[in-house]
């Protein structure tokens, strides 16, 4: 679905990405977590083609589609607009597939996206991002500056889409907790380079992620 | 009261103009972030193209339309040029419409000489309750009636139209979608330069225009966009019509040289207004 092979990124003279390797499966589940800084929001402009490596290769089979750090609607337009807008590249626009999945997003038509809370706001972004049918969805900070409920609503709203569709997700995430719950696999980024990977469970056990990501040893029962 | 309505409908013909002309602007500022100071250069191109091509025999209608295709054109070379190099921003590109607009200056005077010319629009007059109108003022307002409604409709109701606002509103987002923006830009450019060109034919038989006519024309353009931020096309009628009656009324009550002196001033007005509704502070905030 998704193979980036040894990427390295240049802003001028600084190295955003550093020989950055990663692999997404079909219908796989993968995080990737790292600080901010990391070279994450690196990451997605460079799958999406927004920025060409300085070497390595990106590839991508199949559809993606983005949800961009910090949401970026169309803030003047409505909710149905941003909806139809995420389908831009199709000929069928069409909307009412994603109200049947969601209905509090058919509410929400006609109200301007700008309008709306931030939980919203996210809601909207994943549900534009996946009206262009992807087989794999890119969601950089699906957490950020959300309340832990809204941030479980989405999580297992994305859970149903890969459940019944097949969605393979790349979850790009500062908060690490809710990347092992949600994903199989993880890769760590640091300062641009890959620092270690391998399925979620193991990751969470090892002392140096935990410490660095969750503050402290993971606990069994974790919220 | 007669000369009064004379004065109102001459005002609204001349108005509609002006409103066209700030459609123009307000399609590229809306989608592209730039204020195009070439806007006027399309209605005087398309202005000189009609006259000339009438002038050779070629027959009403085909004339007007070479000469909005000419501003099409003019539109879309305007916007390569501000906009064709990655990165541009709105404020480098606004410079460089300026300078497309003094560089066509020369072109107009090699092509068409430094004389003011006009031609004849639609002949004949109708009469309601004793004023005098005539058919071309009656043209000029029916086709600004029709394009600010397929304008408005084109951008809410259509894909393309929202499309554009949202290269507009969030570049960044548009591009992840694989909404070409450079590519809507230039479209806003061509669509610009065609309401611009419809602007010019409709507005020479009423006022002569020249190669340097655009100052005038952009002055009253931007004045009536204004009034809606650059970014709305209903205000902007609005303000075309309001400063095309008020110009109107002064020229024929008092005295016709401050007619541009007044869209000054509505201008200024306007936009100390909006200045005082927007505390700096937000701007740096969001900035």
């Amino acid at each position: 679905m998704i193979e980036v092979r040894e990427v390295v990124v240049r802003y001028g003279s600084a190295t955003a990405l550093d020989q950055v390797s990663l692999t997404v499966g079909a219908g796989e589940l993968v995080a990737l977590i790292g600080p901010n800084g990391a070279g994450k929001s690196t990451l997605v402009n460079t799958l999406a083609g927004l920025l060409k490596p300085a070497s390595g290769s990106v590839a991508i089979g199949g559809r993606a589609a983005y949800v961009p750090e910090g949401r970026h609607l169309f803030g003047e337009l409505t909710v149905e607009d941003n909806l139809r807008l995420g389908a831009w590249r199709s000929s069928d626009r069409d909307p009412s597939w994603i109200y049947g999945m969601q209905p509090a997003l058919a509410e929400l038509r006609g109200r301007k996206a700008g309008t709306l809370s931030g939980g919203q706001q996210q809601m909207v972004a994943v549900a534009r991002a996946l009206m262009a049918r992807p087989d794999v969805l890119v969601i950089d900070e699906l957490s950020l500056g959300l309340a832990p409920i809204v941030v479980a609503e989405l999580a297992a709203e994305l859970q149903a889409v890969h459940r019944e569709q097949g969605l393979a997700l790349l979850l790009i995430e500062q908060n690490a907790r809710l990347a092992f719950d949600l994903c199989d696999r993880a890769y760590v980024l640091e300062a641009g380079r890959n620092v270690t990977e391998g399925p979620c469970a193991e990751l969470a056990k090892s002392p140096a992620v935990a410490r660095a990501y969750l503050g402290g040893p993971i606990r069994e029962s974790s919220p | 009261m007669t000369a009064f309505f004379s004065y109102l409908v001459n005002g609204l013909a001349v108005g509609c103009g002006f409103a066209l002309l700030a459609s123009g602007l307000v399609t590229i500022h809306r989608v592209t972030g730039v204020v195009n100071f070439a806007q006027a250069t399309f209605a005087v191109l398309a202005g000189l193209c009609t006259g000339s091509l009438l002038s050779m025999g070629v027959p009403h209608g085909v004339a007007e339309l070479a000469g909005v295709v000419l501003a099409v054109a003019a539109g879309l070379l305007t916007g390569l040029a501000a906009l064709g190099k990655p990165g541009t921003t709105p404020q480098s590109a606004l410079i460089v419409t300026l300078g497309i607009g003094i560089l066509a200056y020369a072109l107009e005077i090699a092509i068409w000489g430094d004389q003011p010319t006009s031609f004849g629009g639609l002949r004949g007059a109708l009469t309601v309750g004793g004023v005098r109108i005539q058919w071309q003022y009656v043209l000029v307002i029916a086709v600004t009636a029709v394009v600010f409604g397929g304008l408005g409709a084109f951008f809410t109701r259509t894909d393309l139209g929202k499309a554009l606002t949202a290269c507009a509103s969030d570049p960044y987002a548009a591009r992840l979608l694989g909404i070409g923006v450079l590519r809507m830009s230039l479209l806003a450019f061509a669509l610009g330069g065609g309401l611009g060109g419809i602007a010019g034919v409709l507005l020479t038989p009423l006022q002569p225009i020249s190669f340097d006519s655009d100052v005038a024309l952009i002055v009253n353009g931007f004045a009536a966009a204004i009034l809606g931020g650059l970014n709305r096309p209903g205000p902007a009628l609005a303000g075309g019509l309001l400063l095309g009656v008020a110009e109107a009324l002064v020229a024929g009550y008092g005295n016709a040289s401050y007619q541009t002196e007044i869209a000054l001033v509505l201008m200024l007005t306007i936009m100390i207004w909006r200045a005082a509704r927007t505390p700096a502070v937000h701007e740096e905030a969001a900035s």
